[in-house]
């Protein structure tokens, strides 16, 4: 292996051939990026949890109270009910997106006139700037003035409260998520079904199979893989969305749309409790990394590994 | 990916059925594809793109009426006539321009700073096959953006950087960065190495390799790596609204301001929505190919 041969004068140079030589020098062109994210991503993970063992507030004394935020966190109604409303959204904003997303990949995975331009137009909720399309969208809200409620008096329907009512409100902010998110989903399982084979198509046209049947017996098996990226990836931004929440209910009305991230906000940024609100980022963190192991190990499980 | 190729590796060798497909082929070579006949196929895309066409088209058509037309009910679709006063009013009232150049100023800056840093780390990685680096990218990923808010928050506060574009600028690295990492990982692992490794026989040293060889082999990729991680960073609200002073502000946290203290004109608020929305929908329109080629390589997303 090494050159360093005792009976030797002079070890011959030999020519680097081959990524081995060079593995450790070509770690120094990530160094640069590994500091980066050293100081604005492990440097917050680590202040975070030092800061949750502290009595932190914004001005004022640090004290030490060990465990004593985690212990109050897990008492606090008001946090129970956050991660309550949390999966609840999370569970309903995943769900409509996949259902939707699959079927419009399946529909843009064919050829048709516009297609390009269709796709186009499909993927601009999710480009656009979330506060801007939350803006128009608590304008269509308004419960008199606002379109989505002429919208429903057309149809003959009697006009919802939208987002000023507790019991609608979680699930209009799951319409808003869907119309947003669903294009990612689209997008994902879309790359599956490009890279299909088309022999087991073919197989099932000679067998009479329908269309129904070569969807659920041969897309959904061979583009699962695709469906639970798409799966993880929603669960995860689902569980953290932020920004058309803030804007559109700021987790209102009361607290009705209160989720975890709304109420790490105002816990951090109203009330400047940072230890507290330090000490519901980690049980936060810890809730995603379940969630999101859970998918992956289902991923592995549909592979038989 | 990788599993789809080994799934389609399983159906590859099915003699019976090869032989029955070659007949089926010299028929009807797409005949697979049919299985959404062609009338329910139009209608589901109707279905499926029209909430987007009747969204951006109301926002289009508030931002272009007065604001009796506004306030109309039954509401009224097509302005008539439409009128530039709401776009007029946003910028003489609320200074979007100062706001616009901090946008873009802080997008540039973490969009450029991602790439000098990004695409050297991008290759590091793909040369090594160091996966766990990969890991840590994808739990980056995984994080609330709030949750490296509090401490950053408090550590600005502390260097005395709040009121300055600073803080934005690093921040927006927690979005920009993953990004343009995950892409170039991605799009060097798939480069052939025959051309570096001539570079290398011929005495290039591998600074040389990867500036004279890999980068303009893979400038496709750094596109759709600059091009998602300007966006992401571009519409991002959440740092801004905790780190934005007065001045700082970024063109996000502008128009949620808006909203906070104007809540009844509908006209210049839509049109402050289009303004911010405006560049990136552009991008979208222009650059489809490239942001849907990134998106789709791994389901990337900022924030």
């Amino acid at each position: 292996m090494s050159a360093t041969t005792a009976g030797m004068p002079v070890a011959p140079r030999v020519r680097p051939t081959g990524k081995r030589n060079y593995a450790r020098r070509y770690w120094l062109f990530a160094m640069p990026a590994a500091m980066v994210v050293v100081a604005v991503i492990l440097f917050p993970w680590l202040f975070t949890l030092v800061m949750s063992v502290n009595d932190w507030k914004v001005s004022g004394n640090v004290y030490f109270v060990g465990l004593g935020n985690y212990q109050h966190l897990f008492r606090d109604p008001r946090f129970l009910w956050a991660v309550a409303r949390t999966l609840y959204f999370t569970t309903a904003a995943v769900i409509a997106p996949m259902l939707i997303g699959v079927w419009a990949a399946v529909c843009f995975a064919s050829n048709f006139k516009f297609r390009g331009v269709a796709r186009t137009i499909f993927i601009m909720p999710m480009m656009a700037t979330p506060v801007a399309i939350a803006l128009v969208w608590t304008m269509m809200f308004h419960p008199q003035l606002g379109v989505l409620n002429y919208l429903l008096s057309l149809a003959g329907l009697p006009p919802l409260s939208w987002v000023y009512n507790s019991t609608t409100v979680i699930p209009t902010l799951v319409m808003v998520e869907t119309w947003q998110w669903t294009p990612l989903v689209m997008l994902i399982v879309l790359g599956g079904i490009a890279s299909l084979p088309i022999d087991p198509y073919e197989a099932a046209v000679i067998d009479g199979a329908n269309g129904w049947q070569m969807f659920r017996y041969i897309t959904v098996p061979l583009v699962w893989p695709f469906i639970v990226v798409a799966a993880a990836m929603r669960i995860i931004d689902a569980l953290k969305a932020f920004d058309t929440i803030f804007v559109i209910t700021n987790g209102g009305p009361g607290t009705s749309s209160e989720t975890i991230n709304m109420l790490l906000y105002q816990t951090a940024f109203g009330y400047y409790d940072l230890g507290y609100a330090s000490a519901m980022v980690v049980v936060f963190f810890v809730l995603i990394l379940l969630v999101t192991g859970v998918l992956l190990r289902m991923r592995r499980w549909e592979h038989g590994i | 990916m990788t599993a789809a190729a080994a799934v389609r590796g399983d159906h590859a060798t099915k003699p019976a059925v090869t032989l029955a497909v070659a007949q089926l082929r010299a028929v009807n070579p797409y005949r697979y594809r049919r299985y959404l006949n062609r009338a329910g196929l139009y209608a589901s895309v109707i279905i499926l793109i029209s909430p987007a066409i009747l969204f951006f088209f109301w926002m289009l058509s508030l931002s272009l009426k007065n604001e009796a037309d506004n306030t109309a009910y039954p509401p009224v679709f097509i302005p008539h006539p439409p009128t530039l006063a709401n776009f007029i009013d946003v910028f003489a009232k609320n200074d979007f321009l100062t706001y616009g150049i901090n946008s873009v100023i802080v997008s540039f800056s973490a969009t450029g700073l991602a790439l000098l840093l990004g695409v050297p780390a991008g290759y590091g990685i793909a040369k090594t096959n160091a996966t766990k680096a990969a890991v840590l990218i994808l739990i980056a990923r995984v994080t609330p953006g709030l949750s490296f808010l509090i401490p950053l928050f408090l550590m600005f506060q502390w260097l005395h950087m709040l009121g300055t574009l600073t803080p934005l600028v690093i921040t927006h690295l927690v979005i920009t960065v993953p990004i343009v990492v995950w892409i170039m990982i991605g799009y060097f692992e798939g480069l052939p190495v025959d051309l570096e490794e001539a570079a290398l026989v011929d005495g290039c040293n591998i600074w040389q390799a990867f500036r004279y060889v890999a980068v303009p082999l893979a400038r496709p990729g750094i596109m759709v790596g600059m091009i998602l991680s300007f966006i992401f960073s571009w519409n991002n609200f959440i740092f801004g609204v905790v780190l934005a002073g007065r001045t700082t502000r970024t063109l996000p946290v502008a128009v949620y301001n808006v909203l906070t203290f104007e809540q009844i004109s509908w006209g210049p608020l839509a049109a402050a929505a289009l303004v911010v929305t405006a560049p990136v929908l552009l991008l979208t329109l222009l650059m489809q190919k490239e942001i849907v080629a990134g998106l789709t390589a791994g389901g990337v997303k900022g924030g």
